[in-house]
């Protein structure tokens, strides 16, 4: 990788250059974030609209524990995820431990207290403008569900950005799970955290640019899609 | 509309998956230290080991007391350290059949180039280390008990000081790390040599100090119990392992070179 | 215009016993017996804060009264109800009406045609494919109009549904309430409007406080209200 004293300098380098290294640690990068908010996506949205929409015993715990969760240290996430996948750990037959995959349950978990949280907040605002028609309409709570997440689908993109955002940036969890194994599990954070280690400052700084640019890219992206959409749906 | 957004993240999904399916290649987790992977040691040798099996070595790099807690769980089918006290125990708790000798580097002392200490004049490196505790001069410890950590910790022993006070300060870091942190506030502290030359944000950090034998950093290579974990790869692990100490091995370790200096010297009996 | 079909059965009462309604210790309506029966327009009328919404949303088991019972007297019949700000969803108009034929079990391939004939019946074909949160208030509650068409109801609540529309959509909605009845739904509406109440109603509910004053013909209500409350309120004593 080309290095040079100025960290600008160095990241249009290596886009410019963009070998085949540079590029495998960009494709996982987003690989391991975009299959971690999908996963979590699939599990955080019925839950947070859940947690709007019905009332148990219990209610307010769940909400409070996954507020609090919003805010786990990524290193205590990948501690917990090292040891349920570790060898000694009760999920230690699969093997897991070091791969991209164990990254993704990673990530997963940092990600899915987001995801819910977040979910229930727009689906219970969404709620109480919608509830008195759909009941009307004579839907179930279990039916409004779909509906409700549908039609929060704008906010909720912004949703699975947040939890995309944290994915991305964190480095304590996939540090811990996936080792930085050249060519295997390093990604954008790892290869920073790396860099600035061997004093490489330019190159750690310039990595961090180009994933910072990433992250704005996608966000911009996400951001015109629900500009329009609102627009259009008003 | 509804549709077509759920093909389309479900066909996302699935190419994002489909790229994080590996080739299940013949592979080894290695677990060794920071200070040998930032040298680039691995970089040179792998390739060489590679060509030979078809072997693939995948290096976890962590501090000495992670990479021993690493392999003691069974999470990695090769150990490569650098603490033979720390390695002997780990022998004779039976988590290891086998322990050799592999390379030394060594240990040196750097500092402000201004040396307040004046450790550049001193005899041996329990004088060096006393001038740094007399004159109270910064020092920087890694202080999270790796294999460097604890080398310091002997020499402060060996010199009869007490290292505490304003001016000794635990880092809990990584070689990198601290290494950018001394230059950062202008401390010494203790490197392996390895670390040093390839560490490309010196500052007025420069070497002050070095070549006593007590410096000398010994790397072993350990063979980790069958007994103990039957699930890891036991026969490719012991390929590597004597790869690392056979002739071939060892030139491979002698031939690398940073900006011309030798960095590891084999020491396979 | 498909006409419900209970037009051939009779819609069934409904009967409100003793009904009451508390919120946080507080009685927003004291206990009120009342039947609604046969094809008519009832509106429901009284001051602020009398109950009106309230009474509605329990008639139509949005809310659950605190004590007392209501009931159909037969099989429960079909119903929809229009609000004051109509919820659309954050769809096309076109897809806001195949929404609630979706939700009814109707065959995926009628769906369309169903809807765009209750568009057309309300004026709205051009609008099909507009997002429906972006139409004019007017456009709205026809919309929310023709949601309820699609659903045949045989008893129909408005809830103030024209106090916040100009006259020409005043008039589109009165002429759909009109459309509605003659095809043998039964309206129950609650409206500020003295004059759209005289117009409209077959009998007027006047509530008051929170209390049912009277239940009586539209002739008797305006020429010789029998409570005073009703006096007040249609010679503008009373402040709503």
């Amino acid at each position: 990788m080309p290095a040079s004293d100025n960290a600008f300098l160095t990241a249009l380098q290596l886009i410019l250059h963009m070998d085949s290294d540079l590029f495998a640690i960009v494709s996982l990068s987003l690989q391991v974030s975009l299959v971690a908010v999908a996963l979590a996506a699939l599990v955080g949205l019925p839950l947070g609209a859940a947690l709007a929409l019905w009332r148990f015993p219990g209610r307010n715990g769940v909400i409070i524990v996954l507020n609090a969760l919003m805010g786990l240290p990524p290193v205590v996430a990948g501690l917990c995820v090292y040891l349920l996948l570790s060898r000694a750990g009760p999920l230690g037959e699969w093997g897991l431990l070091f791969s991209p995959t164990a990254m993704v349950v990673a990530q997963w978990v940092l990600v899915l207290p987001i995801i819910a949280s977040l979910t229930r907040q727009q689906i219970e605002a969404l709620h109480g403008e919608y509830a008195e028609q759909l009941q009307s309409l004579g839907l179930s709570t279990a039916r409004m569900m779909p509906t409700l997440l549908w039609d929060a689908r704008v906010g909720l993109v912004t949703v699975m950005l947040a939890g995309f955002g944290r994915a991305s940036a964190e480095v304590g969890a996939v540090m811990i799970v996936g080792g930085n194994i050249e060519g295997v599990t390093r990604v954008m954070t790892t290869s920073i955290v790396l860099e600035t280690s061997k004093g490489n400052l330019p190159l750690a700084l310039g990595l961090g640019i180009i994933l910072l640019a990433l992250v704005t890219l996608i966000n911009a992206m996400a951001h015109l899609m629900g500009e329009t959409a609102k627009r259009r749906l008003g | 509309m509804k549709k077509t957004a759920i093909i389309t993240s479900a066909s996302l999904l699935s190419l994002a998956w489909g790229g994080l399916a590996l080739a299940d290649d013949d592979y080894i987790t290695l677990a060794s230290t920071t200070s040998t992977e930032n040298s680039g040691l691995f970089d040179a040798i792998i390739p060489q080991f590679t060509d030979k099996t078809d072997i693939d070595v995948r290096v976890v790099a962590v501090g000495t007391g992670q990479a021993f807690e690493t392999a003691r769980r069974g999470d990695a089918d090769s150990l490569l350290v650098h603490d033979t006290a720390g390695e002997e125990q780990f022998v004779a708790e039976g988590y290891a059949t086998e322990r050799l000798n592999v390379m030394y580097n060594d240990f040196v002392i750097v500092g402000p180039s201004d040396d307040p200490a004046d450790i550049q004049s001193s005899e041996t490196v329990e004088e060096a280390m006393q001038r740094i505790a007399e004159s109270e001069s910064a020092f920087a410890s890694r202080g999270d008990d790796s294999g460097t950590n604890r080398a310091e910790l002997r020499l402060w022993e060996d010199a009869d000081v007490n290292p505490q006070g304003e001016w000794y300060r635990e880092l809990g870091s990584g070689m990198g790390p601290t290494l950018n942190t001394a230059a950062g506030m202008n401390a010494y502290t203790l490197t392996d040599r390895a670390t040093w030359v390839s560490f490309e944000n010196p500052q007025d950090l420069t070497l002050l100090f070095e070549g006593d034998e007590a410096l000398f950093n010994q790397y072993g290579s350990l063979l980790i119990s069958e007994e103990r974990h039957p699930h890891l790869k036991h026969d490719l692990a012991a390929q590597w392992h004597e790869w690392l100490v056979s002739e071939e091995g060892q030139a491979a370790i002698a031939d690398y070179e940073v900006d011309g200096q030798q960095l590891f010297f084999p020491n396979a009996e | 215009m498909n006409a419900p079909t209970s037009i051939l059965a009779p819609i069934a009462d409904l009967q409100l016993d003793s009904v009451s309604f508390e919120h946080r210790g507080q009685s927003l309506l004291a206990p009120t017996s009342l039947t609604l029966s046969g094809c008519r327009r009832t509106v429901i009328m009284g001051p602020n804060g009398a109950g009106k919404s309230l009474l509605m949303r329990l008639a139509h088991g949005l809310l659950t009264p605190t004590t007392g019972r209501i009931y159909w007297q037969g099989p429960t019949p079909v119903q929809a109800m229009v609000f004051q700000r109509p919820v659309l969803l954050r769809r096309s108009a076109i897809d806001n009406l195949t929404y609630v034929l979706g939700i009814h079990k109707v065959p995926r391939a009628q769906r369309k045609a169903r809807a765009y004939q209750a568009l057309d019946t309300f004026g709205l074909t051009s609008l099909a494919h507009r997002p429906a949160r972006v139409l004019s208030g007017g456009e709205q509650q026809r919309l929310a109009l023709a949601r309820a068409w699609l659903l045949n109801p045989d008893v129909l609540f408005l809830d103030e549904a024209t106090s916040a529309l100009d006259p020409a959509a005043i008039k589109a909605v009165e002429d759909a309430v009109m459309a509605f009845h003659a095809s043998g739904t039964r309206i129950v509406m609650t409206t500020h409007d003295l004059h759209q109440a005289k117009r409209l109603a077959d009998d007027v509910v006047f509530l008051h406080n929170g209390q049912l004053r009277e239940h009586t013909s539209n002739e008797t209500f305006f020429s010789a209200p029998r409570s005073s409350e009703g006096r007040a309120f249609i010679q503008g004593e009373l402040v709503w």
